[in-house]
């Protein structure tokens, strides 16, 4: 114990004066959270739109107030042709374009269907969903009040109610600072924990050790306990932003908030030892880290939607503790559940801790002998 | 181990280290006494590391056996290997904390190992700040710490100047004096002449052990040492009364077979190429001299 205590006080030194590590532990929390919080929307607005208006006519601009007024399309500019509206969208000016033939209003008067072209720029395609979401809506909800108009029907036959649970307004931050927390957690416990051990083997000072009769577990324990309570202060610290700045509730216990997450830190602990075991330096330390730590971004549901992807992958996915993770936070963050429901995920996290563990042991013997 | 005389403290058998494929330690039987200051001598490469980490159990023999008789030991890597970032009396604290000493007895003995290596001054120093050779002091402090029977250290005046590597042997003396078991490794001649038992050691193979002076007494060969207004005197080496000769700063050291014989065919040689003789007398054998033959003979 007094060993261990020894480790303890030592790491908590040498992390002191690490002034640059230390302000990366406090920065990277913060900078995550605003950058995710405000900068990224999944939902895109603002679609900059040229429209080549053939009819200019009542029917027409009507039409076009729709889009405008809708809030995603915003009409930047005129186009005298096909070829100057294929030349916008090419060099990127604008994202869409609405055409309108010149016959659009003598149809709509006769009573016929009136076409009306919307061309969207599709290479990105979180731009493109949207636009084709609301030109689609837009197109009709117009149809059916010429139709209510004509037939006299008062009110539709459905009525389909929908009602966004735990996150009415779609609010991003919401969505996205609880898997913050996931994020920020594997960076300290795999990249950091890997390359602080690695660090002694490199500098020699793990031979040093070696020859005192210091415990591998001892050491184990000491080089690994300042990092989870490292992991833990950065956990608070974007709560309290998230709290603060973005207004994200916690709907759950934060007491189970904290007790479930010791069992993401262990397995993602379990991964760093693993790591720190296979590298030789901390460059090597730190670029497995990544290897670990891209797929987990990609892959647990942080970035992309999981019912998204191919099952193979979404089996893939399964292997990232980070992907049980999210299920946990958001669970509790945002639905307000706890432990019962989230049996699963932690029994997961469990099991995969005891692997990492197991493996690193016999590696480990495998090196000494 | 149930054979292992009281007298030495370690003995090895046939001690072998193979990395892929290749022998760095080679069936070394070694015998160490206690109170010894035990040289292992050789270039770099010859496998001084890989033997002392085998010694101090970091790394598993491939084949052989060693067994120490002392519970308690210190070791010093050739690397620097102690925290940078942590200053000298948080270093001394942590590796004394490591070997359950109380904070009082680590003081204590931390002082008296900073006053003989001239540390004292320096304790609140950060360990990137010291010299390489405060840097060995203090990690020959640490090695102290618990108060070790067996010292082993790895090249510990390697990059050290000379005025250090002097104060650091006679702190190495103080020590073997106090009844502490050495055990260093070292590529210098002039440190092996210092030590009371040296292994000549070279690709891996003990070639000769024994003290000093009965390893240059053994020297089956005379040392002429010449001195001479060329550049070049390999042509010396041609001769048949010769063995092998080299330069030694600005001297010619020739290993012969027959001194007076070789004296008069070397002075026959010189005065036929016209190069004027400084002086030429006959020498005893360095260290140096006595490995180079020895390494020389395993090559033949």
């Amino acid at each position: 114990m007094s060993r261990i205590l020894a480790i303890l006080q030592k790491e908590f030194l040498q992390m002191k004066r690490d002034r640059l590590t230390l302000g990366m532990v406090f920065m990277l929390p913060l900078v995550q959270l605003l950058l995710f919080g405000y900068a990224i929307q999944t939902e895109v607005k603002h679609i900059s739109t040229v429209v080549f208006d053939q009819s200019m006519s009542i029917e027409s601009r009507d039409l076009l107030d729709s889009f405008s007024s809708s809030g995603y399309f915003d009409i930047t500019g005129t186009a005298k042709g096909y070829a100057e509206i294929t030349k916008m969208i090419d060099s990127g000016k604008a994202k869409a374009g609405i055409i309108f033939p010149p016959d659009f209003a003598e149809k709509l008067r006769k009573g016929e269907t009136a076409p009306v072209q919307v061309l969207v720029d599709a290479s990105d395609s979180m731009v493109s969903n949207s636009a084709i979401a609301v030109a689609n809506s837009i197109g009709l909800l117009k149809s059916q009040k010429i139709i209510m108009q004509k037939t006299g029907v008062q009110s539709l036959p459905y009525d389909i109610r929908v009602r966004p649970w735990y996150n009415p307004d779609g609010i991003t931050a919401y969505y996205m600072v609880p898997a913050i927390l996931g994020i920020i957690v594997t960076m300290t416990m795999v990249m950091m924990t890997s390359m602080g051990i690695v660090r002694e083997r490199e500098k020699g000072t793990l031979e040093q050790l070696m020859v005192t009769p210091v415990k591998s577990y001892e050491l184990m324990i000491g080089k690994v306990i300042p990092y989870i309570a490292l992991g833990y202060l950065q956990i608070t610290v974007a709560l309290l932003v998230g709290g603060v700045v973005f207004g994200v509730p916690i709907r759950g216990s934060i007491l189970q908030l904290y007790l479930l997450t010791l069992f993401f830190i262990t397995a993602s602990l379990g991964i760093g030892i693993f790591i720190s075991n296979i590298a030789r330096n901390q460059m090597q330390a730190f670029q497995m880290s990544f290897f670990v730590f891209l797929p987990s971004i990609m892959l647990s549901g942080f970035m992309f939607p999981r019912e998204a992807m191919p099952s193979i992958i979404q089996y893939i996915g399964n292997i990232f503790p980070l992907t049980f993770y999210l299920t946990i936070i958001r669970g509790i963050v945002l639905k307000g559940i706890g432990f019962p429901y989230l049996i699963p995920q932690v029994m997961s996290l469990l099991v995969f801790s005891v692997i990492m563990m197991t493996l690193s042991i016999i590696k480990f013997k495998k090196k000494i002998a | 181990m149930d054979k292992m005389n009281i007298n030495n403290i370690i003995e090895t058998e046939s001690l072998t280290k193979v990395f892929g494929g290749l022998a760095a330690v080679n069936e070394v039987t070694l015998k160490i006494d206690r109170g010894d200051i035990f040289g292992l001598v050789g270039p770099d490469g010859a496998g001084k590391t890989t033997l002392l980490r085998m010694l101090c159990g970091l790394i598993t023999p491939s084949r052989g056996r060693i067994s120490r008789n002392s519970d308690s030991f210190g070791y010093m890597p050739q690397k620097f290997s102690l925290y940078g970032d942590l200053t000298i009396a948080e270093n001394i604290n942590f590796f004394g904390a490591l070997y359950k000493i109380d904070s009082k007895t680590i003081r204590r003995r931390a002082d008296e190992i900073l006053e003989i290596t001239g540390l004292a001054g320096f304790k609140s120093r950060f360990a990137d700040d010291l010299s390489g050779g405060m840097k060995q002091k203090l990690a020959l402090t640490c090695a102290l710490l618990a108060k070790p029977a067996l010292l082993v250290l790895d090249e510990p005046t390697y990059g050290v100047d000379p005025e250090s590597r002097k104060e650091f042997w006679k702190i190495l003396y103080q020590l073997n004096k106090e009844g502490v078991t050495i055990v260093v490794s070292t590529p210098y001649m002039d440190e092996a002449e210092l030590c009371k038992t040296v292994a000549l050691i070279s690709r891996g193979i003990i070639m000769s052990t024994g003290d000093p002076g009965s390893l240059k007494k053994s020297f089956p060969y005379g040392i002429l040492e010449l001195k001479a207004d060329a550049r070049d005197l390999d042509f010396i080496n041609d001769l048949p009364e010769v063995v092998d000769g080299d330069f030694y700063g600005d001297k010619y050291h020739v290993a012969v077979y027959e001194v007076e014989q070789a004296k008069a065919a070397i002075i026959n040689l010189l005065a036929e190429k016209k190069v004027a003789i400084h002086h030429l007398r006959h020498i005893p054998p360095s260290m140096e001299d006595v490995f180079v033959a020895v390494t020389k003979e395993e090559v033949v």
